[in-house]
């Protein structure tokens, strides 16, 4: 009987030591360096995906589908600019920056937001003449950094956003490892080609909304008032930074949550801090509101939208637009199955790639390297991106007209329910099927 | 010449006038009065012209000038000349913290003492302190010069990159990859020009010492941990 083999149980994987968690362990142990990788936080987080829309039923008719209007258009900055922005459509290209993207990427994020009529976003790098020439509205990003910032470039922009915070790291700089830092973006940095570059998490030259206040009010000076001036944090604590921005002067608040992208970041900072998209919407709204500000100071949301139903649903909660990065990225390539043997010699798969830090991304987005950047054609990216956003648009539109919205500004949270007890606490919706709203009844 | 009194007119009237202004323009001089510490005084001008500012300023007084000669007979907020392009800023008091934020490019002179951060994120600009100069000053700072005749606070050069900080007096601490390093003969012709461009002539170049990066910090290495 002894060369019978044991009885054993299958090998089971611990929860808590899964294995994702092992490997960093390991990892950790044999560099003695933190993770750095690209995008927004991948654990599961409360979501749009947990509320849902009621629609229309006997006490609320919907609209005609598609022959009644619903408008989508939205003004932006309307509180102070002399020149307010205005979109086709409520979803923009958020800040990317020349440098964690390529040339063309950049060029093709512009040619796509344009063909829609909405606006695209610089980043932390300065403004490139393709990324002006090919965007119709252009907001430029006033950063910690201050890298290529010229009031030349101030002027030919349509809108300022000075940069507080991103959501994948709320209080964290900005870094580009050296393998990105080409001559190109060496010299719109001012820095040294090759090196690791580490750029600073807060202002040079203010700290707290006292001093924000007069910051705007030169930036305000500087463009004679005609720009519009949005205030970027990440979600972390959106009721006073939506209160101190809008105190500040602000034109609009854009708030991105958690799952908001980011080109590199310290892996346990993207985990770890920060809030949920989700949860940041309804503070950010209820500051607006009580300020008399909502629909005068605009919110833009961020962090981890995907598809119609997500931009409907941030509208619904009180946003005025959203942002998208990653997704815009997807869209344009970046993830692709056709790339998937590529993607196997980096390690990684598609759909999973994230190593976007090192620059050799094998879409051509998110690198420097000329020959791979040479793989994005910007005007099929622009064209592929263009698609995608007016599939965004068409979506939200349907939800809106199944409300019986004949503006998609005119969902509200009445027309949601919440799937979970956490969703609904946190967006002030009712439970599915039940009346309750935790913590309000 | 014009004279803006800031007690009559706004500084958005100023500043609106002064962006009107073109490059060859023949309204080159212009005054300021009364400008009691107000912000943004002489922000985002771009016109080879002269303004005397008579009074304190407060905040980003001058901010991202460019071809500008802007004089400030009183002290001067945070961020004098942050930003700057080119031109010259001159402030005959002290300035406080952030004096020359960023800057690109031009001159910056401070005939008093600066506070704390003094050319942080420096990006070209030369800026001459002819008092001593707070803590942190010339963090990060990128390219361009910081030329000190008294002492230096705390946390010089902190991750300095490709700047040049030059002091006559003391240096309380030095921050993170900031070094004294021997001066070249190109140091001290350039360290000279920005001297006589600031009318000091009494000092020679021999009597600074010249900090710079380290250059350890460059790229992410374990061994370099506690620094980051
Ligand atoms: C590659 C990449 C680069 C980014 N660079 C910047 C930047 O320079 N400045 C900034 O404010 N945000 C930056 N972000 C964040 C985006 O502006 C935005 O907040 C975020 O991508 C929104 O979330 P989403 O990616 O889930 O759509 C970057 C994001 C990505 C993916």
């Amino acid at each position: 009987m002894s060369s019978a083999k044991p009885i054993r149980t299958e090998p089971r994987f611990s929860a808590t030591f899964d294995r994702y968690t092992i490997s960093e362990i390991q990892r950790a142990a044999a560099t003695g360096i933190y993770d750095i990788r690209g995008g927004g936080a991948k654990r599961r987080v409360p979501h749009f995906d947990d509320l849902l829309f009621l629609g229309a039923s006997v006490s609320r008719y919907p609209l005609e589908g598609y022959r009644e209007k619903c408008g989508t258009d939205v003004v932006l900055g309307s509180r102070f600019a002399k020149r307010p922005i205005h979109l086709k459509t409520p979803v923009t290209i958020a800040g990317m920056s020349f440098g964690a993207l390529s040339a063309p990427a950049k060029e093709a994020l512009g040619r796509g937001a344009t063909a829609v009529g909405t606006s695209t976003t610089t980043g932390d790098g300065g403004m490139t003449n393709e990324e002006r020439e090919h965007s119709s509205i252009l907001v430029y990003q006033l950063l910690p950094s201050r890298y290529g910032m010229n009031p030349d470039d101030l002027r030919r922009a349509d809108a300022i956003e000075i940069v507080v915070g991103q959501g994948a790291k709320p209080g964290g700089g900005g870094m580009l490892l050296g393998q990105k830092i080409s001559e190109r973006v060496a010299e719109m940095r001012t820095l040294p080609a090759g090196i690791d570059q580490r750029s600073a998490s807060r202002h040079p030259d203010w700290t707290g909304p006292d001093d924000l206040e007069i910051k705007i009010e030169e930036i305000r000076e500087i463009t004679d008032w005609q720009k519009p001036i949005y205030v970027k944090v990440g979600a972390s604590r959106p009721y006073y930074d939506t209160a101190l921005a809008v105190k500040s002067g602000a034109d609009v608040v854009v708030i991105d949550g958690m799952q908001g992208g980011t080109a590199a970041t310290q892996e346990v900072f993207i985990e770890n801090v920060g809030i949920p998209t989700l949860a940041a919407i309804r503070p950010a709204v209820e500051a607006l509101q009580e300020l008399g500000m909502h629909r005068k100071v605009q919110l833009i949301v961020s962090g981890g939208i995907r598809n119609g139903a997500d931009v409907a649903k941030a509208l619904a909660l009180g946003a005025d637009a959203v942002a998208i990065g990653t997704a815009a990225l997807i869209a344009m390539g970046d993830n692709s199955p056709a790339l998937e043997s590529e993607y196997q010699k980096l390690g990684s798969t598609a759909g999973a790639y994230d190593d976007w830090h090192e620059g050799l991304d094998p879409a051509g987005i998110t690198t420097q390297d000329p020959e791979l950047a040479k793989r994005l054609d910007p005007a099929v990216a622009g064209r592929r991106l263009a698609n995608y956003l007016s599939v965004l648009t068409l979506e939200a539109q349907t939800i809106a007209r199944a409300c019986g919205k004949s503006h998609i500004h005119n969902l509200e949270p009445e027309d949601l329910v919440a799937l979970t007890v956490e969703a609904a606490a946190i967006t002030r919706v009712p439970l599915v099927g039940t009346s309750w709203i935790p913590g309000r009844d | 010449m014009h004279v803006v009194d800031l007690e009559q007119q706004s500084v958005r009237d100023l500043n609106a006038a002064l962006h009107r202004l073109t490059p060859d323009t023949n309204e080159t001089l212009w005054q300021v009065t009364n400008s009691g510490g107000k912000h943004a005084i002489g922000a985002g001008v771009d016109a080879p012209i002269d303004i005397v500012i008579k009074g304190n300023v407060g905040y980003y007084c001058a901010g991202m000038n460019k071809q500008a000669s802007i004089t400030i007979h009183g002290n001067a907020g945070q961020g004098v000349a942050e930003n700057m392009m080119s031109g010259r800023v001159h402030v005959m008091g002290d300035a406080s913290q952030s004096a020359g934020a960023t800057g690109r490019g031009g001159l910056l002179i401070v005939e008093g003492d600066a506070a704390a951060r003094c050319g942080i994120s420096m990006k070209g600009i030369d800026i001459i302190v002819k008092g001593s100069i707070g803590a942190m000053s010339a963090f990060m700072a990128q390219a361009g010069n910081l030329v000190v005749l008294g002492d230096a606070g705390e946390a010089l050069g902190d991750s300095i990159y490709e700047a040049t900080v030059f002091v006559r007096g003391k240096v309380k601490s030095l921050g993170a990859d900031c070094i004294e390093k021997p001066m070249s003969a190109d140091d001290k012709t350039r360290l000279s020009g920005i001297l006589a461009g600031a009318g000091v002539e009494t000092v020679s170049p021999e009597d600074f010492r010249m900090y710079a990066s380290a250059r350890r910090l460059y790229n992410f290495h374990i061994d370099n941990l506690s620094s980051y």
